[in-house]
């Protein structure tokens, strides 16, 4: 591997854009594919498919051949609010690989007793939110059920293009949030992106239950792109 | 906050580069291909210097020694191989992947 390619492959890493190197086994020839030239690359869907399975493998002859080593970013997980969903929430989440942070400026919610082994951040998100990292390899939930609380923190989602967002509350709390969002700018494509009612459809009743439902949510937007509703 | 960066203490791409960048020789192994219950998956990374030191992991231990020999041997000639390791291999019995499985390393010099 040449020195150079090495090292745009880190500062890649380092910037959380996935990579796939692509290795021609028998000569080692190896070409760079970088998250940001994928649209426009001549095998656009498979690397897309790659980086969605986030796994490496060999090409077969057809795809091009070689050995793809896909570089992807550890996800976040961000949730605005803890609250009883997050309790159950966070460590699911924790045991299927997300790095998860909690926002909530009600310091009676965010506490370490409730939130162990969690990054919590007792600040408003607008405060908060700069600081975490939000990226396209970030999955968001709004679960506050408070407008003062979810809305800033899903603007902020929005505008970082996170690959994930859901926002808890029922179809007639979700009608007045999109008025909200349109209000403040927000074009209905964008809106659109917010999962609400949050969860995959299994008739959650518990929040245990409503986390699974956000966890396969979730995990489909992650490994199928943006077609789980 | 936990943070979900690149650790460059155990991260071997990271390493790779910081050796090479010491002006130290690199190889670098990884798992291409794997059958049966191989103990590391496809795309783990081993990193080794022309002095034999070496991070990360390719097998979980059963035939690093044998992988980092012979990337003494790619550092010298500076030429990739590709290495096969499994029960169906006399020589590879012998380092021992007794899971059962079956793996393939491609390792190249950083150079």
């Amino acid at each position: 591997m040449k020195l150079d390619v090495l090292t745009q492959l880190n500062a890649d890493r380092a910037a959380r854009k996935a990579v796939i190197l692509i290795t021609d086994t028998e000569t080692g020839d190896q070409r760079l594919i970088r998250e940001d030239d994928i649209a426009g690359s001549d095998r656009a869907e498979l690397y897309g498919a790659l980086i969605r399975a986030g796994r490496s493998r060999p090409l077969k002859d057809e795809e091009g051949g070689g050995f793809a080593n896909v570089l992807v970013p550890p996800a976040k997980l961000v949730l605005i609010g803890a609250v009883h969903i997050s309790q159950a929430l966070a460590p699911m989440a924790g045991m299927l690989g997300y790095d998860v942070t909690i926002v909530d400026p009600r310091t009676a919610f965010a506490t370490e007793d409730r939130f162990p082994n969690v990054s919590l951040i007792a600040e408003w998100p607008d405060v908060a939110l700069p600081e975490v990292g939000v990226d396209r390899w970030t999955a968001f939930c709004a679960l506050t059920h408070d407008p003062k609380i979810d809305d800033p923190g899903l603007l902020h989602a929005l505008e970082k293009q996170c690959f994930y967002i859901g926002a808890l509350g029922s179809r007639k709390t979700h009608a007045r949030r999109v008025e909200r969002l349109t209000e403040a700018g927000r074009s209905e494509t964008e809106i659109s992106r917010i999962h609400a009612p949050i969860g995959l459809a299994i008739g959650a009743q518990s929040p245990a239950e409503i986390a699974v439902s956000i966890m396969a949510q979730i995990t489909a937007a992650l490994r199928l792109g943006q077609v789980a509703t | 906050m936990k943070e979900a960066s690149i650790n460059p203490l155990d991260d071997p791409l990271a390493i790779a580069q910081a050796w090479r960048g010491e002006g130290r020789d690199v190889a670098l192994a990884t798992v291409v291909e794997t059958w049966g219950s191989a103990p590391r998956p496809v795309g783990s990374h081993l990193v080794i210097d022309g002095e034999g030191n070496f991070e990360g992991s390719v097998s979980g231990g059963c035939v690093e020694g044998a992988v980092i020999a012979e990337a003494v041997d790619v550092i010298d000639s500076g030429s990739p191989r590709t290495l096969e390791f499994g029960v169906a291999d006399e020589t590879a019995w012998q380092v021992g992947l007794s899971c059962g499985g079956r793996i393939r390393v491609f390792v190249e010099k950083v150079d």
